[in-house]
């Protein structure tokens, strides 16, 4: 199947390097600590963060660090078809842990000792790239909850496709089945703490393949930053003096 | 999408957006940050690290989004929605969430919970001797689980618990009102926390962990001598014991009218709509709403609507404007 014609234009419309269009809200739960939407296409996450709060498992409290967890649902409405999904079943047992592991990499856990974050995220609507967007979700809760991060992470994921390296794949780029990488990177520290791909590619390719999503990444991190700077404003000058 | 989720109607909607432009032309321009954001500092002077911030590569970084203060070497970010951080001396009210040996546990909005120990507070008969095993198998006498306490922040412990003291009538479990949690954030540490509103016949306490409470007005009476009398230590369990089956049944018997009733709910409304409004909350604001509310005549749910929301910003935007013309 052609999924880059010949006039360099993708399925939707985009062009190969082209990121879909973004949106975040931050308070989209009203009882959580910090909350937040974060849109990508098509794509639609919702996430909310509780704590740090009192360790609920005492076994599992920590003396020198925040304990924290992640869950990852899949809406039965998010797909096309639509499916009732097993509570904790491989795939999002492995994305919990891959966005726990990942958000753990920022948060300033010995902070806060003897406690606990719980990170709730929900996809909304499916449509490629959840991971990432997950990520970005969460990174956005967890600014707005006050939590204290050595950065913010932003994810976005790239693939390679009729030899043309594509930024972030939507749902029928993705089920293509060739190569998907998806990095996580803390644009301050310039670093990753994230790089997923489940498939084989050349490693000339890989690094125009990795570059482009590092590039998608810092994008994502602008416009989250933009969303928090307006909201911090417009907190404090609501509170007045 | 935070603040208030209304249905608003198209005139409303444009009188809170010019309000609320209105409150944001007074913010003087605030220098808030988001996380990892540079905090431009002047080295040559030496700079001491506050809450908020980490040192990257030499540069002041912020960890949290907030408000970057300065206090003479001192930089730090005030981070606006984030939970309760206790100091030393705060008033706040909390709620029981387990009774464990000599201590009681709390949950008062902190990253963990505090902890009450029998021994630092007042018995309830006032008297001032060693507590002993039976005071401790009497612990659910004083306060039992979901029981409201407010009380003092006394210090952090050794090993990083948080603990608190109740050693006044003042403090201790709050009955007849209710409970309502705010950002704590917008309740500010002021001298007066306790509030006793004789206009409407109710106690208000605002804690500094986002707990407010609104109840009916009690006198804090002082122990009397007489029951400092002298008697075996059992008697006196035994007779303390009754008489707080006693006063249970007085409690109940004891009768809020409705007018009160009434107060404690447009005091706990205005409260509600100044929190939802994200504007921070002092209690001469809040007798002003009540007051505004009274003076419309206006239902106490109405209160909740989305007209007197609007309308509330628009007179907080006028106070302040007005202060700001005072200067």
């Amino acid at each position: 199947m052609e999924y880059v014609s010949p006039e360099g234009l993708r399925l939707d419309g985009r062009r190969p390097m082209e990121m879909r269009q973004i949106r975040a809200e931050v308070g989209a739960v009203s009882k959580a600590d910090g909350s937040a939407v974060f849109e990508m296409g098509n794509t639609k996450v919702i996430a909310a963060v509780y704590g740090p709060r009192e360790v609920q498992n005492r076994s599992q409290q920590l003396n020198d660090q925040a304990l924290v967890r992640c869950e990852y649902t899949m809406s039965n409405f998010s797909t096309g078809d639509r499916m009732r999904r097993p509570k904790g079943d491989r795939r999002s047992t492995e994305i919990s842990l891959v966005i726990r592991q990942t958000m753990e990499a920022c948060i300033l856990t010995h902070l806060m000792p003897r406690s606990q974050i719980d990170i709730f995220v929900q996809v909304l609507q499916a449509d490629g790239g959840t991971r990432s967007a997950c990520i970005n979700a969460a990174t956005l809760a967890l600014a707005d909850a006050g939590i204290p991060m050595s950065d913010l992470v932003t994810s976005c994921s790239a693939g390679y496709l009729n030899s043309t390296p594509l930024l972030d794949l939507n749902y029928v780029e993705d089920s293509a089945g060739g190569p998907d990488v998806t990095v996580g990177i803390l644009p301050k520290l310039d670093k990753v703490t994230l790089l997923q791909m489940d498939a084989k590619l050349p490693i000339d390719t890989f690094e125009n393949v990795m570059q482009l999503a590092t590039e998608g990444c810092k994008a994502i991190a602008n416009y989250i930053r933009e969303v928090l700077q307006e909201n911090t404003k417009q907190l404090e000058s609501r509170r007045g003096t | 999408m935070r603040g208030p989720q209304l249905s608003l109607n198209q005139t409303q909607k444009l009188r809170l957006e010019a309000a609320l432009e209105k409150l944001e032309s007074f913010s003087s321009k605030a220098n808030s940050v988001t996380v990892a954001d540079t905090i431009p500092v002047n080295y040559e002077d030496g700079v001491l690290k506050g809450h908020g911030t980490s040192e990257i590569d030499g540069s002041v970084v912020a960890t949290v989004c907030g408000v970057v203060e300065r206090v003479n070497k001192l930089v730090y970010v005030r981070a606006l929605r984030a939970r309760y951080k206790p100091e030393i001396g705060d008033i706040i009210v909390g709620r029981v969430n387990e009774v464990a040996p000599k201590r009681w546990r709390l949950e008062i909005n902190f990253s963990q919970d505090a902890v009450l120990m029998l021994s630092s507070m007042n018995l309830p008969d006032g008297i001032q001797r060693r507590r002993t095993a039976v005071d401790e198998l009497n612990m659910r006498c004083i306060f039992e689980e979901g029981d409201v306490i407010c009380a003092e922040v006394r210090g952090f412990q050794h090993d990083g618990s948080l603990h608190l003291q109740a050693r006044s009538q003042k403090y201790g479990k709050l009955e007849r009102g209710q409970m309502l949690t705010v950002p704590p954030y917008l309740v500010k540490r002021r001298k007066q926390h306790f509030h006793h509103l004789d206009q409407y016949g109710i106690d208000l306490i605002l804690g500094c962990n986002g707990f407010i409470w609104v109840g009916e007005h009690v006198n804090t009476k002082d122990p009397t001598e007489e029951e400092q009398a002298s008697k075996s230590e059992q008697e006196q369990v035994a007779t303390k014991l009754n008489r707080n089956a006693a006063s249970l049944e007085e409690q109940e018997r004891t009768y809020t009218p409705l007018e009160t009733r009434q107060n404690i709910c447009r005091m706990a409304n205005a409260a509600r709509v100044l929190s939802t409004l994200g504007f921070s909350i002092t209690v001469e604001l809040l007798i002003e709403i009540v007051n505004l509310s009274i003076s419309l005549k206006s239902d106490i749910r109405e209160m909740l609507g989305s007209e007197f929301c609007v309308l509330v910003a628009e007179v907080e935007a006028e106070r302040r404007s007005a202060k700001i013309k005072k200067k």
